[in-house]
Order: C-alpha cells, then structure tokens, then sequence
C-alpha cells in the first residue's frame, strides 16, 4: 500500500545511521497507517462523483433513448390497476372522467354485433351463451413517432423529446385543444385545472431515473411491457420478435409506438 | 350518451364559441368579395352597397378573434402565436393572415378609398371627430388629382390582392377542419371550399340585409336595381355552394367508407334538425327555388315577375333564411364532428350552456356586437358617398321601391 | 425636395418621380410596427425556445423532476429480502408488489412513518380473480359468492405464494368460461375428464402441461355414430358420410355443441 503522501511503503526505515531516524519512522509509518485510508475514502468519493460508481448519479442522455410500449391483449384481464396507478402517480383529475390510459372491454357475439364499453362502467347486457370472443384492450397514447397533435399545435407547446415521447407544455400551452381533436385515438383531454391539454407522458419522471411507466408497474398479469425500441435484449425487444404486433388505426400513418399483440380486428 | 366513447371524448371541446369564428370570418371574407365585384369587376349595379359593405367587413373583423380569445384556456398567452407560429400548424397561420387582412387589405383599402374625404371632414369637423379624422388621414393631406388617381389604383391593386386574401382568410378556417385526418366528417378536400362558398353566400346575404336595413332607417328608396343585383348573385353562389354540398353529400354515400354508419346514424339523429331541416331544406333548397323564380337572373326578366316592393321582402327573407343555413353549416361541422366517437361506436349530446362565456348569451353578443361596431363607424365614415366613382346612371323607375 | 401639396404639380423637372405622401405615411406606420415586432419578439420569446425543436427546452426537464409516487419493486428488495424469497418463486412472481400495496414511494424514503397499505379484506382479491368472462381462458378465476363464501382470502392463500393449498380439484377453477358454457349446453353431464386427460402436473404448471384434446373421429362417434349405444335424446351422425375430412371439434364446439 503506498502512501499517498509521502510515496514510501509502509513500514519501510530510512536508510540512515542516524539514531533519531527510528523514532520519525514510527511516527511516519503511524501517520501512513491513518492517511492512507482516508485517501483512498477520497478516491472513492471522487470516483462516486464521477458517475463511475453509482449509475443513478449518472447525467441522462435523452439521444441515447428510443422508447415504446407492448400491450398483450391476450394477457389483460381487466382488472384496471393501470388506470388507478396512473391516476395516483400522475395526478389525473378525477371530476370529469377524464384518463391518460383507460381499458376497453371487447364483446363480439354470435350475430356479429361487438358491444364496447369501458371497464368502469358497468359490463354489457349479453347472454354469455352468446359471446363469441371477448376481451379488454387497454388504450393509452401511443407516443406517434409521426405525432399529428405536434403537427397542428399552434405554438409549440406540444413536441416529441429526443427520446420519443410526447410531451406538453403547460407553461406555454394556450389551450386552443386543436391537438385534442387532431389525436385519432382519444388519448388527450384539457386537464380542467390548468386549462391546458394534457396526457399519457409514459411517466417521463419516471422513465428519466431508470423506472417504469406507473402502469407498467403495477400490471399484474404483465401484459404491458415498456423498453427501448433498438435495444436487441430487452423484454420489448423479445416481444417484437415473437408477436404478431399490430397497431391502432395504420392507415392514417401516425406511426404509434405502442405495439399490440394478439390484438383482434375489433378494436378501433 | 349512446355506443361507445373514448372517456376523453364524452365531453366536447369545441363549442359555440368556435361556431361563431367561421360564421364572423365568413361574413367578412363575403362582404370583401362582395365589394370586390364592384371594384374589380366593375358590376356598376351594386356600387351603393361598395362602401357599405367594405364597413361590415370591417366591423365583423375586429370582432373575430374575439370568440377565440373568449375560448382559450389561457387567452393572455395567445400572443404566443405571433411569437413562437409552428409553421406546420394551419391555426397558427390565424395570426398572420388575420393580422395581414386586417391591417394590408381592409384597413388600407378603407383608407385609400376614404382618404379624400378624410382629408375634406378634417378640415370640416369640429372637436373631436376633428381630430380623429386628422389622425386617420396620417398626415397624407395630398388631394391633387395625382395623388387621387393614385389612390385609385392603389385601392384597385389591394382589392385585387385582397380577393385571394379573402379566400385564404376564411378558406384556412375550412382547412383546419378539413385536415384533420383523425375526424372523419372532417376530414375532406372539399371542407375549405364549401366553407369559402357558404362564406360568400352569407356575406352577400348579410349585406342585403343591411343595405335594405339602412335604407330603411334613413329613409331612403332602396335602389331596386342594386337589390336585384345582389339578389342574382346570392343565387348564383347559392347555387354553387349547393352543388358542392351536395357533391360532398354524394360522394360519402357511394364511397360507404367506414364511417359511413356512425355518420349516418349521427346526422339522422343528433343533426337532424340543424342540418337537414335547417341547413339544407330552409336554408338552402328554399331560398335556391325562390331565388330562382323571382330574381331577374335570366336575361333581367324573371320567371315569375314579382312587383318591387314585395321581391325587396322576399330578398330580406330570403336573405335571413340563408343566415340561419348558412350558421347551421357551421354549426354542423364544429359540433357534429364532435358528437360521435373515433372509434365510430358512439354517439354523444352536445350541451349548450345558457350562462357563462362559452354560452347562448355571450354568443348572442357577440354577434350583435359588430352591428353595434358598424352602426359607430357608419357615424364616423358615412358609406353614403362614392368613394371612387360617380354615381352610375340609373333608370328612374328602376330606383323606385 | 420640395413637394407641391395644394397645386399638385408634378415637381418632377429633374425626371426623378417623387414617392406619394400616402407610401411615405405608410411606410413609417409599417416601420414602426415591424420594430414593435422586433422588439416583443426579443423579450417575450421564453429563453429556452427552440434550442432542441420548436419548443420550451426547459420543459423537458420540468416535466422529468416531477415527484415519483410508485417506487418499483426493486426498491422494496432493499428492505423486504424475505418476502423477496417467497414471492419471486410463487405464482405472483410477475405481480408488482405495488399492484397490492400501492405507492410505496414514500414508504421507502420514510419506512417508520409512512406505511403502504396490506390488503387483507376479501373482496381485494376478486377485482382481478373474480369470474368474468372477458378474462383470459386459464387464468385463475373463482366465483367469489361459492368460493369458501365469508372467509378472508388469506386464511388459505399466501399473497406472496398464493398457490392454493390443494390444487384444484374442478377444471372450473381455471376455466371457468368452459365450464358456463358446458354446463348450460348438452354437454353439461359429460364431465372434462370424459374428452381429456389433464396429469397433477398441469394443475400445477398449466401451461407447459397442457391436457389432450381427442384425436379421431371415431371417440366422437362413440356417442354421435349412428350405430352408437345410449340414449335416443343424443345425435346421431353418419361417420361415413357428415364432414369426413374434419376432426369432429374442427367445427363443433365440445362445449357448446349445439348447431340451431
């Protein structure tokens, strides 16, 4: 261990004759057997400060990002953990009705006929005799890597970040709600507090530190899955090679980044 | 509520307010054209309603961007579309066609067209009209016959430039709807173009209206040869409006797209009475047919020759039914692309407040608002006067009403 | 340059055309506006606008330092190693802990002050094991009004291993949407076990143990075959000639087999 101060090994006697030498030699070697770990304490510390120890201190490079979202609609059950989660995490206004991510319940009977309604309402009137299929689809924004809500945002109060998500201003929003009536899937509202447009944000606070979105979180049967769209090894990445992924509305060339498996023809 | 909506979606979010924006700008961009006929395509017979018309314009404008302040969730951060305009974004261009039409079109060709007699009242008036109309002048006192000749061209040019300003003016409104490729009743070509012809046929109407309105309160002879006149091109414009409706109308039903069902089931429902009583038979095919039938469209004879007086009280009539169409037009578009859901299962109400400034009454303001804003500047700029030209000659009994 | 406002005349002996009085009022009007521009444009722009895009860069970072109310389940392996041993071996090893103790959050930055909340009432659990039809064929499902009606769900199921303590012994548990189905059909006393055979093994891990499906046309015709024993009531087909290409289940549905 060499000694940060003085460059000599612990323990090591200078070569003099001089009888005085053994006492300073005790004292230094003391001295080192007290320096030498506060220095390397400091070197750790300078190290942690670095970012080279602890990857939550690490800065986040939003170009280093792509995000997206699976939804496995042969795994939800319905149970609308989701939406309480994003609820709570995110602050949505009650009063209103108003979601950031809601789920559907699909039910196509024997006459061709689907009913659809969402799950906090109460479930549709048919005889189970007549069911065909029936699912729950959750719904959320899809983050468009071809957003139209951007795309008319008088503004720019709405943008997609470097890392793929859609976000709001609310700073600068003016609340024309011209980027509600733009989304084709309904995932926007005017928040009625700050009178401003708001949704699904897939919890950039959230992702931003290493976690994922709320609803994510808190999924029981594991039919979201979030990640990055260009990582080869990731729980994504595993889903888009194995599913038949669909998304919502294709033909109007929004390029949703969030990718349904197993979903039915139905869902609009 | 009936089928399904996104929860988002249960609730409209543009409403009566966003109504009266593209009636008001209709009627603006219609009264130009309508002075346009005039100026640029010296129709001599409508030359009384030139100034008259160019003050209504003018007095719809100022109030237009009121509605859609009175909207905003945040209206005192609305110059931020001067500011930061996505260049991508057809409502951001509002602030700079608006404020171009505004001040390089209207204002200016008010002005050119006023200025001698701005230059004549400011030596004339007393107090403080006196110096209002000093300050209009802009010190530009010069009355020589050059300076006139070059008013006149001048006030030809912006007229020129001023027509397609129009279109543009009340065609992006039309645009903003018609792009949005996530609403299917929307989302049309021909959304822009019907919304600049029903424009032109409210201005022409609301003009007529005026006019007689005018002439009654001074009592004046209505000029029956200039009522005639504008009674030939409501038709006219009528006339196209309708065939684009319908053509539109049309093509839905044969193309049958997805939509075809929820939109169906919306507009024999929901719309049933704004759009097919309102809009299309009352406001629309009846006053098309009357028109027709008693305006000297053809050849300046009539098919059914109706004496002055009583075809000044169809015109009026006619006239007022064309507003109530051609405010259900918009009304239809706003808020029936509004009462069904994207997901085409669903049909929603639409809820009009009474109280409150999305309400019946702060509308029903702000579209007596402009009357009482021209009415101010009647006082101030009397339209009685040619600006420009001398008065046409006109057959005597013509004139009487 | 002197301009000849009241004779109008044209001033121009040098050839030179003078500017009407009317352009030279308005194009200070114009200037005087284009600088009003100018000069708002500088001040109120916010100062961050258009550094990445068209908008407020500092928004990203306001919108990324909201506070955080769900903590991830790696935040509770910090404390709790223990149900973390349980848990990640048990059938709710996918199940977020906070999916049932709700934001924790704050529980992990305070952990003596603030406490999640334990779920122990009975009807916790129904909101996703409750029987609905619309739910995914094999996921465990109980009809909460027969289900050991009464008792909290925890007196036999361990949230963190929540295997049942003996398996089940009905198909229905699981399948609940089959069973319905059966039982209100003409199948609804032919019991599962008569068509498959399902090992322990698949009550335990289902989805790599899955039951048999038959494989002939002949196990059907040992009830449906015109020659067949039993009951007139059941019908009868002739093997020979009725879809002779197809597997009887290609196109009948065991259960609900009914064609009208």
């Amino acid at each position: 261990m060499a000694d940060a101060g003085t460059g000599r090994q612990a323990g090591q006697v200078r070569q003099t004759g001089d009888p005085t030498n053994a006492n300073l030699d005790r004292r230094d070697f003391l001295k080192t057997c007290a320096v030498a770990p506060i220095a390397g304490v400091m070197l750790y510390v300078v190290r942690v400060a670095a970012g080279e120890g602890d990857q939550r201190g690490a800065a986040y490079k939003a170009t280093d990002h792509d995000y997206g979202m699976a939804v496995d609609i042969s795994k939800c059950i319905g149970c609308g953990r989701c939406a309480e989660a994003c609820q709570i995490e995110n602050d949505v206004p009650h009063e209103g009705g108003y979601c950031r991510t809601w789920v559907g319940r699909y039910v196509t009977t024997i006459d061709s006929e689907t009913i659809v309604q969402t799950i906090d309402k109460p479930k549709p009137a048919v005889d189970e005799k007549t069911i065909l299929r029936t699912f729950f689809a959750p719904k959320l924004c899809n983050h468009c890597a071809k957003p139209p809500c951007v795309q008319v945002c008088p503004v720019g109060a709405t943008f997609i970040t470097q890392d793929g998500v859609v976000l709001v201003d609310k700073e600068y929003c003016i609340g024309c709600r011209y980027c509600i009536q733009a989304c084709p899937y309904g995932a926007r509202y005017l928040d009625p507090r700050s009178k401003t447009a708001d949704k699904c944000t897939f919890c950039y606070h959230r992702v931003t530190r290493g976690l994922v979105p709320a609803c994510v979180e808190v999924c029981p049967a594991g039919a979201r899955i979030f990640g990055e769209l260009h990582d080869r090894a990731s729980p994504l990445a595993r889903y888009l090679r194995f599913s038949k992924l669909q998304v919502l509305k294709p033909h109007l060339n929004t390029e949703p980044k969030v990718y349904y498996a197993n979903l039915d023809g139905e869902v609009r | 509520m009936t089928g399904y909506m996104y929860p988002n979606e249960i609730e409209l979010q543009w409403s009566l307010l966003i109504v009266l924006y593209p009636y008001i700008t209709g009627l603006v961009a219609g009264a130009f054209i309508l002075a346009s006929l005039e100026r640029v395509f010296n129709v001599r017979e409508v030359q009384p309603t030139y100034r008259l018309a160019l003050l209504t314009a003018l007095a719809f404008l100022l109030v237009a961007p009121l509605p859609l302040l009175a909207h905003l969730g945040h209206p005192g951060r609305s110059f931020e579309i001067f500011l930061t305009p996505n260049v991508r974004s057809a409502m951001a261009m509002f602030g700079f066609i608006y404020a171009w039409y505004l001040m390089v079109v209207l204002l200016l060709e008010i002005w050119f067209d006023y200025r001698q007699d701005l230059v004549e009242w400011s030596t004339k008036a007393k107090g403080l009209t006196r110096w209002f109309y000093r300050l209009m002048t802009l010190g530009a006192t010069d009355v020589s016959p050059r300076a006139l000749r070059f008013d006149a061209t001048a006030g030809r040019i912006i007229t020129i430039v001023g027509i397609p300003s129009a279109f543009l003016l009340h065609g992006y409104v039309g645009f903003i709807f018609g792009s949005v490729k996530a609403n299917p009743w929307w989302n049309s070509v021909l959304i822009p173009v019907v919304f600049l012809f029903s424009a032109i046929v409210s201005g022409i109407a609301a003009v007529l209206l005026i006019y007689v309105a005018s002439c009654r309160i001074r009592r004046v002879q209505v000029d029956m040869l200039c009522l005639d006149k504008l009674g030939s091109f409501l038709f006219y414009a009528l006339t196209v409006d309708f065939s684009l409706e319908m053509l539109d109308f049309i093509h839905r039903l044969y193309a049958a797209e997805e939509s075809i069902k929820i939109l169906s089931a919306m507009v024999t429902s929901r719309l049933f009475i704004s759009l097919v009583v309102l809009q299309v038979l009352l406001g629309t095919l009846l006053p098309l047919l009357v028109l027709a039938v008693i305006s000297p469209a053809f050849e300046r004879r009539a098919i059914v020759p109706v004496p002055p007086a009583w075809r000044r009280r169809i015109f009026v009539v006619a006239a007022l039914l064309v507003q109530v169409g051609i405010f259900c037009t918009r009304w239809n578009v706003v808020i029936g692309g509004q009462l069904f859901s994207k997901s085409l299962r669903g049909l929603t109400v639409f809820k009009l407040q009474m109280y409150g400034l999305e309400g019946f009454w702060v509308s029903l303001a702000l579209l007596l608002l402009p009357l009482a804003i021209l009415v101010v500047l009647i006082r101030l700029l009397p339209p009685w006067t040619n600006g420009h030209a001398a008065p046409a000659p006109l057959n005597a009994e013509a004139r009487l009403s | 340059m002197a301009q000849d406002d009241r004779t109008g005349g044209t001033g121009d002996h040098h050839g030179r055309r003078r500017i009407p009085q009317q352009v030279t009022r308005l194009a200070v009007l114009l200037l005087l506006f284009a600088v009003a521009l100018v000069v708002a444009r500088h001040y109120l722009i916010p100062p961050t606008f258009g550094e990445i895009g068209h908008y407020r860069a500092a928004s990203v970072g306001e919108i990324a330092a909201r506070p955080v109310k769900y903590a991830g389940r790696e935040a509770c392996a910090d404390c709790h190693q223990d149900v973390i041993e349980v848990h990640s071996r048990g059938r709710h090893q996918f199940v977020g802990c906070e999916a049932c103790h709700g934001p924790a959050a704050a529980h992990a930055t305070n952990p003596t002050d603030v406490k999640p909340r334990v779920p122990r009432e009975r009807d916790f659990c129904p909101r996703c094991h409750e029987y609905d039809a619309s739910r995914p064929t094999g996921f465990p499902q109980i009809e909460q009004a027969t289900h050991n009606a009464g008792q909290p769900c925890i007196t036999c199921h361990n949230p963190h291993a929540p295997a049942p303590p003996t398996l089940p012994s009905s198909c229905a548990a699981c399948h609940g949407e089959i069973a319905r189905a059966k039982a209100a059909s003409h199948h609804a006393t032919v019991p599962c076990t008569r068509c498959h055979e399902a090992s322990d093994q698949h009550r335990d891990v289902p989805r790599a143990n899955p039951p048999t499906k038959p494989t002939t046309r002949e196990f059907c015709g040992g009830c449906h075959g015109k020659d067949a024993g039993g009951p007139p009531e059941i019908a009868r087909v002739d093997l020979a000639r009725h879809g002779q290409r197809f597997l009887c289940w290609q196109c009948h549905y065991p259960h609900t087999p009914e064609v009208r």
